[in-house]
């Protein structure tokens, strides 16, 4: 038996491994009593329990055991028998970090302030509707425009954002038409993305998206009662115009083009099943189950005291289950914010998601040009800033270039302070490949861009989530969908 | 099934040194044409039309006593115009190097290799056979334009060093419309310069075939019975890739390697996502793997999950992936699709078990060394 004499057996070329190993960096997280998740740089990661922990890191785990080689072959430990795991890693961690280096993909264009919504958590604390001073003009739209196009990202996406953007439609026109020339010699990968409530979603809009290919992004906070509540219109038909405004997206543009989000109010977390009911009612094949954010009307009216984080991080987990439960009946349904956890978990790559980086995506993932000419780090800020607090403003159109406005001591210090691998409870975080930082958030509610994060909702939110997506990934039913959510 | 070898013809010829030859059956060919080629007859008759050719091959013998005349043995039957073969008088040997009607066709360019696989089908030899690549320069050069794909395979083919990239370089300017496949176990391309050596050649459609046996350096070292070849290996895969080469990753099914294969198609999805292809392939019962065959062989149906696993993270993945060498009836219906005909036509064959299954004529069959041993669980698909 074996094999014959010309040839050496496994253990002789297993021999180098009784010398021991080395470990390369990871850290760990414990999510249940006796399980642990260890994650490395590159957001591959081990799934332990206490004992099989303690002997990896105490350097006695021995070859023969069951983890030795997963964890050799994910780059946790290495030993003499190979020196490859170093290129390898600096390889993927080149990937993981590459977006960082293709520098702001995403521009926001507040086009107007102007809304027929008064929703009680909107965000931005719209305007009445007929005061064009809240529009952008033409001169500061053009001068957006080139801006973004100094970005030098590959592929650069312009959403048009409000108030109602639909409502300053001309500009939306000029703008696209400004960045289509301009795009003739720069050859971009060039995307445009309405955010809409979709009342003023006319032929003439539909024709036009239809021709450019621009995407459309909705609110739809779930069935009747709820939406009307969370966003109320004069008419009291809001409800029914973002219904007829998605068919009519999804029957001339087709199904691809429209996505729709979800705010959630203390009114939403009773109401879950029929909050995404809602969605697979009207074919819709994306969810983003979102918390209120503590900006704008959201605070004047008080909405965002009315659930703390574990009410908002239960009904997550329930929303999630049954989405779940919908996709494996055969119905495929993505839940956004999980599809950007899962593809930082089980992919080499990023996706690029503003909230969930470190250094932070504010400016350099995304940036937003106000109606004003005003540049913002981010939405959140500019939203920060409708609320009289400039601190994220990066400066105007009218009056700084790109590199005074993208090296801004501003941005320039928050980006450096939103390095999660260097702030205090992030650095030792067996989470944080998976999750990020969030600089405008914690300014927002602290008054520190770092902020403490045993009081902060951003990190219990997602150390809550991402604990509970390992918890589905260990179940391979759930596991399967998950898989199909990555992006 | 064909022999692509045979010594047993008999030849007489006033050369001892072996000849490249093209066949043809035109016996009016100009004679400026008929340098290199071999007058291919049924018998031989008329001395004087054979002017010019630098060989007769006669299918059927007669006792006249002609000068560089071939008469071929019944096992090289089958030539026919555009084949080329080595001519090798005074051992009576011909050697068949490229067949127009092949599915495949490799060039054996030497039997030496740096690694030592315990499941090798083509033993490695430490022998001087540098004559091989000189005369499969020559044979390229005798090509038609227009063949699909030529495949370069041994021993270890870059251990020729400037004689690989002659090679490669004549094909390229040969015949500049036809893809190269190398076997090569990659561990050369550990240094830079030889990556980029290959990248220098500019050929528009090169791939490497280059096997990845586990995720974890010891057992692929064990495998392929060389320490650090592991090491090499990822080094010349990241080497090849650096220089934008085409590289397809083969990975060998059997007991020493379908354990860790879901952990393998992760670490290639992880590290080696950029590679173009990987073919994960059933074994062939022939060479090493007969010396080892109670250390290697597991039933396929055993390994299944593990490859179907293996096959759907690759998948996530976004990795093109294809299965050789196993038959469907062994396969889950999931994954016929990406099951190929992998099999060269002249050892490929099918059981009698085969003859009423209904997926036949899309079933990549046999090796024929599967005489040896086969999946117990062969059954014909109705």
């Amino acid at each position: 038996m074996g094999l014959s004499n010309k040839f050496k057996d496994l253990e002789s070329y297993s021999e180098v491994l009784s010398d021991g190993y080395q470990l390369l960096p990871f850290a760990f997280h414990k999510i249940s009593p006796d399980k642990y998740i260890a994650t490395n740089i590159v957001g591959e990661y081990l799934t332990v329990s206490r004992d099989t922990l303690k002997l990896l890191v105490n350097g006695t785990l021995l070859p023969s055991h069951p983890i030795y080689n997963d964890a050799k072959s994910k780059h946790f430990i290495m030993d003499r028998d190979s020196d490859t795991a170093l290129d390898l890693l600096a390889l993927k961690y080149r990937t993981k970090q590459h977006p960082i280096s293709e520098f702001t993909g995403l521009h926001i264009f507040v086009v107007s302030l102007r809304c027929d919504y008064t929703c009680k958590y909107c965000q931005v604390s719209r305007k009445m509707e007929d005061v064009d001073k809240f529009d952008m003009s033409e001169e500061t739209a053009r001068k957006a425009v080139a801006l973004a196009f100094e970005s030098p990202s590959k592929s650069i996406k312009i959403e048009f954002q409000g108030g109602e953007p639909l409502l300053n439609f001309p500009i939306i026109k000029f703008i696209v038409s400004e960045s289509l020339t301009l795009n003739i010699k720069e050859n971009r990968v060039l995307q445009f993305v309405i955010t809409s409530n979709l009342t003023f979603l006319s032929e003439e809009v539909l024709a036009f998206c239809k021709l450019h290919n621009i995407y459309i992004s909705t609110s739809l906070d779930g069935p009747e009662s709820i939406h009307n509540k969370n966003r109320p219109r004069p008419n009291k038909d809001g409800y029914q115009k973002t219904i007829d405004g998605i068919r009519a997206v999804q029957s001339e543009l087709g199904k691809d083009r429209i996505a729709a989000l979800m705010t959630t109010t203390s009114e939403s977390l009773s109401n879950l099943e029929g909050i995404v009911d809602e969605y697979v009612q009207n074919d819709l094949h994306a969810i983003f189950l979102r918390p209120l954010s503590p900006y704008g009307f959201a605070i004047k009216t008080k909405q965002v005291e009315k659930y703390n984080v574990d009410k908002w991080s239960n009904f997550f987990k329930q929303g999630l289950e049954y989405i779940i439960k919908l996709n494996r009946a055969g119905y495929f349904l993505r839940e956004q914010y999980t599809s950007i956890i899962l593809t930082k978990i089980l992919t080499p790559t990023d996706p690029k998601y503003v909230d969930l980086q470190s250094p932070s995506g504010i400016g350099i993932s995304a940036v937003v040009y106000n109606y004003d000419g005003d540049v913002y780090a981010s939405d959140e800020a500019r939203m920060l800033k409708e609320m009289g607090d400039e601190k994220f403003k990066l400066g105007n159109v009218h009056t700084d270039d790109y590199i005074e406005l993208f090296s801004s001591d501003i941005l320039l210090d928050t980006l450096e302070e939103s390095i999660a691998e260097s702030a205090p409870m992030c650095s030792d975080c067996g989470l944080i490949t998976y999750c990020g930082s969030d600089p405008v958030y914690h300014y927002a509610t602290q008054g520190d861009v770092v902020g403490k994060k045993p009081l902060s909702f951003y990190c219990k939110k997602n150390t809550s989530i991402i604990e509970h997506i390992f918890e589905l990934l260990e179940d391979p039913g759930s596991r399967k969908v998950l898989e199909s959510w990555v992006l | 099934m064909i022999k692509l070898h045979s010594n047993k013809n008999i030849i007489t010829s006033s050369s001892d040194a072996p000849l490249i030859l093209k066949i043809t059956k035109k016996y009016d060919l100009p004679k400026i044409l008929r340098s290199k080629r071999a007058l291919l007859v049924d018998s031989v008759t008329d001395i004087n039309a054979y002017d010019g050719f630098d060989m007769v091959i006669s299918r059927n013998k007669l006792d006249s006593k002609v000068h560089n005349v071939a008469y071929l043995s019944d096992d090289l039957n089958y030539l026919d115009e555009g084949d080329i073969v080595r001519v090798t008088p005074n051992s009576s040997d011909i050697r068949v190097l490229y067949r127009v009607n092949a599915s495949a066709n490799f060039l054996f360019v030497t039997e030496r290799c740096n690694s030592f696989c315990i499941m090798c089908s083509q033993p490695p030899r430490d022998v001087n056979d540098g004559h091989l690549v000189e005369e499969l320069i020559e044979a390229v050069s005798l090509i038609d334009i227009g063949e699909r794909e030529l495949g370069i395979t041994g021993g270890e083919p870059t251990l020729l060093g400037d004689r690989f990239f002659a090679l490669l370089q004549a094909i390229k300017s040969n015949l500049p419309t036809t893809s190269i496949h190398v076997l090569t176990n990659g561990r050369t391309f550990a240094d830079p310069l030889l990556a980029k050596q290959i990248s220098e050649i500019d050929h528009y459609d090169l791939m490497l075939g280059i096997p990845l046996y586990s995720d974890v350096s010891h057992i692929h070292d064990f495998v392929v019975q060389a320490d650090g070849a592991f090491d090499e290996t990822i080094r010349g895969i990241l080497n090849l890739k650096r220089h934008s080469q085409k590289v397809e990753i083969r990975v060998v099914l059997h007991k020493q390697t379908y354990d860790r294969l879901p952990q393998l198609a992760e670490f290639i999805g992880r590290n080696l996502q950029f590679v173009d292809h990987v073919a994960l392939m059933g074994l062939e019962i022939t060479g090493f793997t007969r010396a080892n065959l109670e250390e290697l062989w597991i039933d396929p149906l055993e390994y299944m999950d593990k490859l179907s696993e293996a096959v759907e993270i690759l998948a996530r993945f976004k990795i093109h992936t294809s299965i050789y060498n196993l038959q469907r009836c062994l396969l889950p219906r999931h994954l016929w699709g990406i099951a190929v005909k992998s099999i060269s036509d002249w050892k490929n064959k099918y059981y009698e078990e085969c003859d009423n299954c209904a997926e036949k004529h899309n079933c990549g069959g046999f090796f024929a060394s599967s005489d040896i041993k086969r999946s117990d669980n062969i059954a014909a698909i109705k």
